[in-house]
């Protein structure tokens, strides 16, 4: 260790590994892994969120699961929600869709209308 | 590596020994089965404190907190937590019902109360991972020491923030810095006092084990501060877990150049190695320890000249005790301002204490120094089990003494317990019920003393041990009401004239119970009773005729064949014959058999 700077360097670094572990005041992509979901693929687009999310360097976001939200036929499903308790709510996701969503919801604040479960009801 | 989730779990003593290990193994191989492994991590961590419910396991980002956590119910937390998001509620510590299991773990009235200062990374951070120590702000207050600060600008503000030493007198730190900065010598050392001694007292294991590198850190800040580049941490061998840690973090820190030559490029070099206590108490006095570090047999040496002066291999040497140096990286971080509003008057901050005995919550707390013994037992601690009526708090070890069911409303902090007669010590409190025999703990905590006594000095070698042959005279039945007056010239003319710390404060579990329970103590001698019902020979079984069914089950158990009656008539106990080993009253079904 031969400077602050050095120092800094491996806080910031792992800061953003252990981010997980602060949730306070943070925004959360819940999605909904019970049976259903499972089926329909929710996993690989969990494993989306969380790949896309680490590639553009966002700590401040954390992927938890759910259980069945009871709406089955539009699963994989998604919920957003922001730190004030805003939801979103994702429907019929791939991993595809789910790095979008990463890209125009959470780093552009402007929520993917067209996968929202109110679109997919129409 | 990015993780969706972390796994903690309690690798502290306690938890390992219900096989917290086991659980970490199990876990692992059903990440695996279930392909999860690359997305959850499993994280070792320190003690929670909560030492009662372990043990612990708990699970982010949902920050649930699981208790009790045994390897049959790992499948279920796989299975519906890590895999669909369910959080398994019937494991839950606290409130099975709470909406917010988010929050569970501070929602806790264990640790709403609580104050974590030297416990702030236990049960947080990877104490094996010097990474996840820096990103909570560790070697922040050593990099800011070193490049911004004269040594004696650490050493006023270790002076303004009031610390005071957490081993047990209360020393205060800033002034024990300052003796050993303004000692001449060629070289100076700093050693850490890690020899936990006090019976059912583990709170510098506890940061030892759960945050190695705050010590390291503190020590590395005490070299700059008085000149030494040499450190060693004497911990007593029978803390494997904690040697293991120290020695990780310890290696961890050297390559960093955490620890070495030219620290964040300064002049400024420092090591640090551990020596191995082999348990003996009085290495836990300074001058005993450092001729222990020495090589020599662990005995003490009169004082002065003091360490700061004179110490190990006969040079200026500084000695703090595990929890003061744990505080430090704090206070240079925060300002010896922010310290000062923790606390009262004379003593700031925390403390951190190991609660055991008769109480529902055993574990480790931490609180502002000045909180009240019953905001500790019963709003920290859960109250005492079955029901029972809170008698006395014993704290300071075989130092201490008791503080009684009177004083419940003290605030704790050095000078108060000082004045009933007890001691801060190091941590160790232990509650106790009306079951309990305040002459039988006076007689335990001697019969420590003399076990651990060294020999050097007679009134330690001789004067405990005839004071505990008093005591146990007493318990038998045998006593004299002179024999409490012998136990008071005894103990004060020890007192007067032991050589070190241990001799000196031997005698207190003895005078603090005379002073507040002498009544038993009379009654032991004058009545031949005991009235919390423990000193057997004091006893005795009989059979309570009206629940007597006459079962003769008590008859065909007994012994020594001391009990007699007819089939379905009461039965009745020869006292000549009884040899009080209580298999009677266990074996009636209709609790007819007594004692008193």
């Amino acid at each position: 260790m031969k400077s602050i700077k050095e120092l800094e360097a491996i806080r910031e670094r792992a800061l953003k590994e252990i981010s997980v572990r602060e949730n306070e005041n943070k925004t959360r992509i819940v999605v909904g892994m019970a049976t259903c979901g499972i089926a329909a693929g929710a996993r690989p687009v969990m494993n989306a969120f969380v790949e896309e999310l680490n590639k553009r360097n966002i700590h401040t976001v954390n992927v938890t699961m759910t259980g069945c939200v009871g709406i089955c036929r539009f699963e994989p499903i998604a919920e957003i929600v922001d730190a004030n308790g805003e939801k979103t709510t994702y429907v019929k996701l791939d991993a595809e869709k789910a790095r979008r969503i990463v890209a125009e919801h959470i780093v552009n604040g402007r929520p993917v209308l067209e996968f929202t479960i109110g679109a997919a009801e129409k | 590596m990015i993780y969706r989730s972390h796994v903690l779990i309690c690798a502290g003593t306690g938890c390992t020994a219900s096989k917290s290990t086991d659980i970490e193994e199990a876990l692992h191989k059903l990440l695996v089965e279930h392909g999860i492994d690359k997305e959850v991590k499993i994280v070792k961590t320190g003690c929670f404190g909560l030492c009662e419910k372990g043990p612990i396991m708990v699970i982010y980002p949902e920050g649930a907190t699981y208790s009790r956590v045994s390897v049959k119910d790992v499948p279920e937390i796989v299975e519906e937590h890590l895999v669909k998001g369910r959080i398994v509620k019937h494991l839950l510590l606290g409130d099975k019902d709470a909406e917010d299991v988010a929050k569970s773990l501070e929602n806790v009235g264990f640790f709403s109360k609580q104050k974590r200062i030297a416990l702030r990374n236990c049960g947080v951070i990877n104490p094996e991972n010097i990474d996840e120590y820096i990103a909570h702000d560790g070697y922040r207050a050593l990099a800011k020491v070193l490049t911004e600060m004269e040594p004696n600008e650490v050493i006023d503000l270790l002076k303004k923030s009031g610390l005071r030493g957490r081993g047990g007198a209360g020393f205060p730190a800033g002034l024990k810095w300052q003796f050993a900065a303004q000692a001449e010598g060629d070289q100076k050392y700093v050693c850490c006092n890690a020899d936990e001694g006090d019976p059912g007292a583990f709170m510098d294991r506890s940061v030892l084990e759960g945050d190695p590198h705050s010590v390291l850190e503190a020590m590395t800040i005490a070299g700059y501060a008085i000149g030494a580049d040499q450190g060693y941490i004497y911990v007593r061998a029978e803390y494997p877990i904690a040697v293991e840690r120290l020695n990780i973090a310890i290696r961890q820190a050297r390559e960093y150049g955490l620890l070495g030559d030219n620290i964040f490029g300064t002049d400024f070099s420092f090591n640090i190695d551990l020596r191995l206590g082999a348990g003996a108490f009085v290495c836990g006095e300074e001058t005993a320890l450092m001729t222990s570090i020495e090589g020599h047999r662990g005995e003490p040496r009169t004082r002065p000249p003091f360490p700061a002066v004179k110490g190990l291999f006969g040079k200026p040497t500084l000695l703090n005790n595990v929890e003061t140096y744990a505080n430090i990286p704090v206070i240079i971080n925060k300002g010896y301002e922010w310290f000062n509003t923790i606390g009262t008057e004379k003593s700031k901050g925390t403390k951190v204490f190991a609660v055991g005995g008769k109480i529902n919550n055993t574990g480790l707390v931490e609180i502002p120094m000045g909180t009240t013994l019953r905001e500790v037992i019963y709003e920290i601690g859960g109250g005492i089990p079955n029901g029972k009526k809170f008698k006395a708090a014993q704290t300071g070890g075989p130092s201490g003494g008791c503080i009684p069911a009177s004083h419940i409303d003290t605030p704790i902090d050095y000078d108060s317990l000082n004045e009933l007669g007890s001691m801060m010590g190091s941590g160790g409190l232990i509650v106790m019920d009306e079951d309990n025999c305040m002459v039988d703990i006076a007689k335990f905590f001697l019969e420590f003393t003399v076990d651990e006594s060294c020999g050097k000095c007679p009134p330690c070698r001789i004067g405990t041990k005839r004071m505990y042959e008093i005591l146990d005279k007493i318990t038998q039945g045998k006593g004299e009401e002179s024999d409490i007056e012998k136990l008071e010239i005894l103990a004060d003319n020890i007192k007067k004239s032991a050589l070190c710390g241990l001799g000196q404060t031997a005698p207190n579990p003895v005078l603090s119970t005379l002073r507040y329970f002498r009544d038993e103590y009379l009654a032991h001698v004058r009545d031949k009773k005991c009235p919390a019902g423990v000193c057997k020979a004091l006893l005795q079984y009989v059979v309570i005729a009206e629940k007597c069914k006459g079962c003769t089950l008590c008859a065909k158990k007994c012994p020594v064949g001391a009990i007699s009656g007819e089939v379905r008539k009461p039965h009745s106990i020869d006292v000549s014959k009884c040899i009080k080993c209580g298999v009677c009253m266990e074996a009636c079904k209709f609790d007819a058999i007594i004692t008193q």
